[in-house]
């Protein structure tokens, strides 16, 4: 019994052999499905986790609440607009809401010693550094007690306290902003941008922020910003850049949403000057894209994978032809139906296991050369990279692990299905008229 | 005396069309163990026809043919199938090697259908090739074989799986008179030993090795002689 099974492995790898390009292009087809079902699940995995990691990290259990520049015609524009501290007011009063951590920003040019920088002044509280996961390198974030003072202090991110303090250490030092003067109490640890993912969050870079109690903001600053447009002055009033409202429990999350869009919208009437993003939202969606890109993958690695087994199915038509007589004898020599069929499918079974195995090896290789080329097509062609969409530059492929035995044993399953047919056609010639053939 | 093989009014008809060729009608014959038999007739006369039903390649319209005890007329495709590998030898007329394997692969083909190879059997199928002469041919591939030295290996073949039947259908019609000759010297050799041989010819002088020639005609039996 084993020796027979030995010998039929062995003469299907025998023949297979006698043609190796034939076997080669065979194996070709379903190498090319099983590595692009592994490619194409990986890739995708790798775009819809960055998505996913982006928006978790804006917190599954926030609201956020952001001012947008309501558009030029809209009837309702004026020069103040945005959201207020008393939507704040009304928003914190929700019983759902634990906490709800207002921020203004503004555009300004902060200065030392003859040095300059133009960057995003943020008024905030203390809570601010949690809610973006910023961590402190030196001295410490906005105090708890600063959060409600009109002091002028400061925190300033790596980059800008690089460029102003290039040899000095910045603790303790002033800075000028606008006709102010801040005491820098705190220098924070570099943050990555984060990327857009949607909504009405555009990404955001840390990396030219300076930090100030909001209420040292209001005091000094005040809500009116002057603009040139056009060489004419143009007045804006703004109140809040952002609230983020922390909610008690995932669960009110949806709920709450739609609270905090009630109230707004009894505050604001028409006026489109605000936008709330709801990350757990997003994420729901994102996962929802997931799903359709995996089906849609799938169905197109279904597809090569079809092809390659249709590939090999006319082979293994041609090959049966071509050995009839060679099946004729073997009949005559006492060879069974099933031998025959075994015979023919052990041969469609060694191609489609040889491809599914080169396949899953080359789709193994999927993020390293991802990878390398975007790193070469980054130095060679930068203009055009750098145009891409976020998520395409940044793409890491994971390998879902799944994907893996799965592509592998379709491949089998393949091999097997369409080996079937020819086999089967092999088995029920008729050995009279199989040994007349020429 | 005990039969090999016994035919009771045995008929094969081939329908073509509306056509019904009759290409054996009502052949009976006793065939005792041991028996040489030449079976002759011009073309068309039925001769391969009967040598497949003997084979076990085909199944008889009607009648019925028995081989050793068993009714082989009524049995499936599996059943003949392990007929032919246990107890039949074939030898063809355009030899029938499988091109890409050795003359020793060759050889040891019936085995594998059998079922598995012993060692005794290896070395047996080593025995029939020194027999036919290609003892140091063993490697050696169809092609690279004369067509007398081919029909060696399709003779070492046949008694691989030590057959009681040995079934030849013009084993020399693609020889000359030399290597006929050491063909038929095999043949004679394996009837010595007790095995039933049953060949189809159109040659006297391949018929004269025989003991007993049936001549067809029309797939009728002309004539049944035993010398
Ligand atoms: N598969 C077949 N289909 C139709 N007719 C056949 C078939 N095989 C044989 N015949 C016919 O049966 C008759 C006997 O053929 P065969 O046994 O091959 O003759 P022989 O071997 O004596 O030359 C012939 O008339 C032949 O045409
Ligand atoms: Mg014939």
């Amino acid at each position: 019994m084993t020796f027979a099974w030995i010998r039929t492995w062995q003469l299907g790898v025998k023949s297979l052999l006698l043609h190796p390009l034939r076997s080669l292009l065979t194996i070709l087809g379903i190498f090319i499905g099983v590595a692009s079902v592994i490619w194409l699940l990986a890739i995708g995995e790798g775009i819809s986790l960055k998505a996913q990691e982006q928006i978790e990290s804006l917190g599954a259990d926030n609201i956020i609440v952001r001012t947008i520049k309501p558009s030029a015609d809209d009837e309702n524009s004026s020069v103040a607009y945005g959201i207020t501290r008393e939507d704040l007011g009304r928003l914190e009063v929700i019983p759902t809401v634990l906490r709800a951590v207002p921020i203004r920003e503004l555009r300004q040019r902060f200065y030392h010693n003859g040095h300059k920088v133009e960057g995003r002044l943020v008024g905030c509280t203390a809570e601010y550094a949690e809610l973006t996961q910023l961590r402190v390198e030196r001295g410490h974030f906005i105090s708890e007690a600063e959060s409600k003072s009109i002091e002028n202090h400061c925190v300033l991110s790596a980059e800008v306290a690089r460029r102003l303090f290039p040899l000095e250490d910045p603790l303790d030092q002033m800075i000028q902003v606008e006709q102010d003067v801040y005491k820098v109490v705190g220098v924070m640890k570099h943050r990555d941008a984060t990327s857009g993912i949607g909504g009405s969050l555009a990404g955001q870079n840390f990396s030219n922020d300076i930090y100030v109690p909001i209420k040292t903001v209001e005091k000094r600053i005040g809500d009116m910003v002057i603009l040139r447009r056009q060489g004419l002055f143009h007045a804006e009033i703004i109140e809040l850049s952002q609230i983020t409202l922390r909610i008690d429990d995932v669960d009110h999350v949806l709920e709450t949403a739609e609270v905090v869009k009630r109230t707004l919208a009894k505050q604001h009437g028409k006026k489109q000057d605000y936008a709330v993003t709801v990350p757990l939202e997003l994420l729901e969606q994102a996962r929802a894209t997931r799903l359709m890109f995996i089906t849609f993958m799938g169905m197109i690695a279904a597809i090569s994978l079809l092809v390659g087994g249709i590939g090999i199915m006319n082979i293994m038509l041609a090959t049966v032809t071509e050995r009839t007589r060679e099946i004729g004898i073997r009949r005559a020599l006492g060879a069974k139906q099933i031998d025959i069929v075994m015979q023919f499918l052990v041969e469609t079974i060694v191609l489609s296991v040889v491809g599914g195995v080169v396949g899953v090896l080359v789709g193994l290789t999927c993020g390293p050369i991802v990878v390398f080329a975007r790193e070469r097509l980054e130095a060679w062609i930068p203009d055009t990279m750098g145009n891409l969409p976020d998520v395409v530059r940044s793409i890491t492929p994971v390998i879902v692990p799944v994907s893996i035995p799965l592509a592998f044993g379709i491949s089998v399953f393949i091999g097997v299905v369409f080996g079937l047919y020819p086999a089967i056609r092999a088995a029920l010639m008729d050995p009279i008229e199989a040994l007349r053939h020429e | 005396m005990r039969l090999a093989a016994k035919l009771e009014n045995l008929s094969k008809d081939y329908v073509l069309g509306a056509e019904t060729v009759h290409a054996l009608c009502d052949v009976s014959i006793d065939i005792p163990e041991g028996d040489y038999i030449a079976i002759m007739g011009p073309s068309g006369s039925g001769k391969s026809t009967l040598l497949n039903l003997l084979g076990c390649l085909d199944r008889p319209t009607s009648g019925r043919f028995f081989l050793g005890g068993d009714d082989v007329s009524k049995m499936d495709d599996r059943q003949l199938s392990n007929i032919r590998a246990s107890r039949l030898g074939f030898v063809f007329q355009s030899y029938n090697l499988v091109p890409q394997l050795t003359v020793m692969e060759n050889i040891e083909l019936p085995l594998y259908y059998r079922g598995g190879m012993t060692r005794e059997d290896r070395d047996r199928c080593r025995e029939l090739a020194e027999m036919v002469g290609l003892g140091d041919r063993l490697r050696h591939r169809p092609a690279e074989l004369s067509g007398g030295q081919q029909q060696r290996v399709a003779v070492a073949r046949s008694l691989a799986n030590d057959p009681q039947f040995i079934l030849a259908d013009e084993p020399t019609g693609n020889l000359d008179s030399v290597t006929t000759e050491e063909i038929l010297a095999l043949l004679d050799r394996m009837n010595d030993e007790g095995r039933t041989i049953i060949l189809v010819t159109h040659e006297a002088e391949v018929a004269a090795h025989t003991r007993r020639v049936i001549r067809f005609k029309d797939g009728r039996i002309q004539s049944d002689v035993i010398s």
